[in-house]
């Protein structure tokens, strides 16, 4: 079932000299089905960030349209950096979108605690964000955006600032709560839209890659991956890097 | 051990010094209406220990008045100016109008103005003008160095504006609107005096009024006096505000955190 559709979004940002600003996007046009797993993947300045900024709402298009065949659902947005408020406790950042919907004090507090243990950071509930590592903000920042129980979660290249071990243990804690939510009977499936720039993430995590080109940007490839789990380093992953990589544009310079 | 010594290393500097005068007063035999040796402005400051209390609490009642008011005022116009780019342009430049120029030179002005029966408003806006600005600026800066990130998250979520301002905007500029308070503090207690200064006799009974009485009456020891009593409330407010600085941040900003 199509959850978002965008049919030729166009977005041009005014920049400081009177050109008429740069193409961030131009004409983009992709569906995303209910429970997929699609990774936005293209080098630095090919849009995909914007594209994800526009599938949240937080920029309306120039032109073109985000459609939502059956209505928009809960989103969670988890950022670059981990985005968290510096005088608040890892418990009151994961409560904040709670907060902003009214929800109860003590069940806001209750499901933040559930969705710290989520992404296994019980008995952090206290710490501030400077006490904690880049990978436990992260973390944080990913039970924040999980706490509302959306169906559809946006994340922005969530991973690339952290050490490699690090980032290996999120992608798997990622990939297990999309399989749970896909797994588990009667809960709602769980649609993830990941921004990156490495092959070999998107390779591991999605159910279907978008490979993305600059100047300006658009969709280069559509690529439907099987189906997982894979084995990082095994000849079927290594296939799989290869026909991702094949399909980026050749080094943008 | 290392504590007791940082503590004690500058009052032994005060000691030698105090000391040093003393002898030095004796010594060259130097007249009193030149320089009175610490125990004649200790003297002093017991024998006119009761009017030199009541021209303190004159003096700090304006500061602390001032003081708040100029918080209050600069907080809820930084505010204004970090929701409305509008608004900033309209006002700011006067902002800086009035920091620019010398308060000293329109405080005549304000007391002809407000009037010398009134003359305690009179005294705490002149020392409000000049304690505004710092809280103003930094303030504005603080309001407006929220995470971007961070507010569209909240707009995400629906958060609206007063929300985003409540949640994320005023705890940002929380840090900067202290540094801002402890800059205005100090000039809080300069403002005071300067209007102290220019209100002049007959209404003024604060302490910069007493050190131009004592002046003229050549009563130096107690200028003096009225001198230190000045002094030790500028540290007495930023010890104050240090401290409260340190409470509202030390879980969380950088500044605060002991190392």
């Amino acid at each position: 079932m199509t959850l978002l559709s965008l049919t030729a979004v166009a977005k041009r940002f005014a920049t400081v000299r009177k050109d008429g600003g740069t193409l961030a996007l131009a004409d983009l046009s992709f569906d995303v089905a209910e429970g997929e797993f699609v990774s936005l993947l293209g080098p630095s300045g090919c849009g995909k960030s914007t594209a994800l900024r526009l599938i949240a709402g937080l920029l309306p298009p120039d032109s073109g349209t985000v459609d939502w065949p059956e209505r928009k659902p809960a989103i969670g947005f988890v950022f670059q950096d981990a985005t968290l408020m510096p005088w608040a406790d890892a418990l009151a950042n994961v409560r904040l979108p709670l907060d902003l919907q009214h929800v109860p004090r003590a069940e806001g507090k209750a499901r933040a605690a559930a969705a710290l243990a989520r992404v296994g950071l019980s008995g952090f509930e206290h710490a501030y964000p400077r006490e904690l590592s880049g990978g436990m903000k992260m973390r944080v920042s990913i039970a924040r955006a999980l706490v509302t129980e959306p169906s559809l979660l946006l994340l922005d290249e969530p991973f690339a600032a952290l050490d490699e071990p690090t980032r290996a243990a999120l992608n798997d804690d990622l990939l297990r709560l999309w399989r749970e939510a896909r797994d588990t009977p009667g809960q709602k499936d769980l649609t993830v839209i990941f921004v990156t720039h490495s092959v070999g993430e998107s390779a591991y995590l999605s159910s279907r890659v978008l490979v993305m080109a600059p100047r300006p940007g658009h969709i280069a490839a559509d690529l439907a991956l099987p189906p997982g789990p894979r084995q990082r380093l095994s000849p079927a992953f290594l296939d799989i890097e290869r026909r991702i990589a094949a399909a980026l544009p050749a080094s943008a310079t | 051990m290392r504590r007791l010594f940082d503590i004690a290393l500058p009052l032994i500097v005060l000691a030698a010094i105090l000391g040093f005068w003393e002898w030095k007063v004796a010594h060259d035999a130097i007249p009193p209406y030149v320089l009175p040796a610490p125990s004649a402005i200790a003297g002093a400051l017991i024998d006119n220990f009761s009017s030199l209390m009541a021209s303190l609490a004159t003096t700090l009642t304006v500061t602390l008045l001032a003081f708040i008011a100029a918080t209050a005022a600069a907080l809820a116009l930084a505010i204004l100016f970090s929701e409305s780019r509008t608004v900033e342009r309209a006002f700011h430049p006067y902002a800086v109008v009035l920091q620019v120029t010398p308060v000293v030179a329109i405080a005549p002005l304000i007391l002809l103005w407000i009037g010398y029966d009134r003359v305690t408003l009179a005294e705490t806006l002149i020392a409000a003008l000049v304690a505004f600005f710092p809280v103003l600026s930094n303030t504005t800066l603080g309001l407006r160095s929220a995470d971007f990130n961070l507010v569209d998250l909240m707009r995400l979520y629906g958060a609206s504006r007063l929300r985003i301002l409540w949640r994320v905007r005023l705890p940002t500029a929380l840090p900067y609107l202290l540094s801002g308070m402890k800059t205005a503090g100090g000039l809080s207690l300069i403002g005071t005096v300067v209007a102290e200064f220019v209100a002049g006799s007959g209404a003024a009974t604060g302490l910069a009024w007493r050190i131009v009485e004592a002046g003229n009456r050549l009563e130096i020891a107690t200028m003096f006096a009225a001198l230190t009593l000045l002094a030790l409330t500028g540290v007495a407010i930023f010890a104050v505000l240090s401290l409260l600085e340190y409470l509202l941040l030390r879980r969380w900003h950088e500044s605060a955190i002991r190392t």
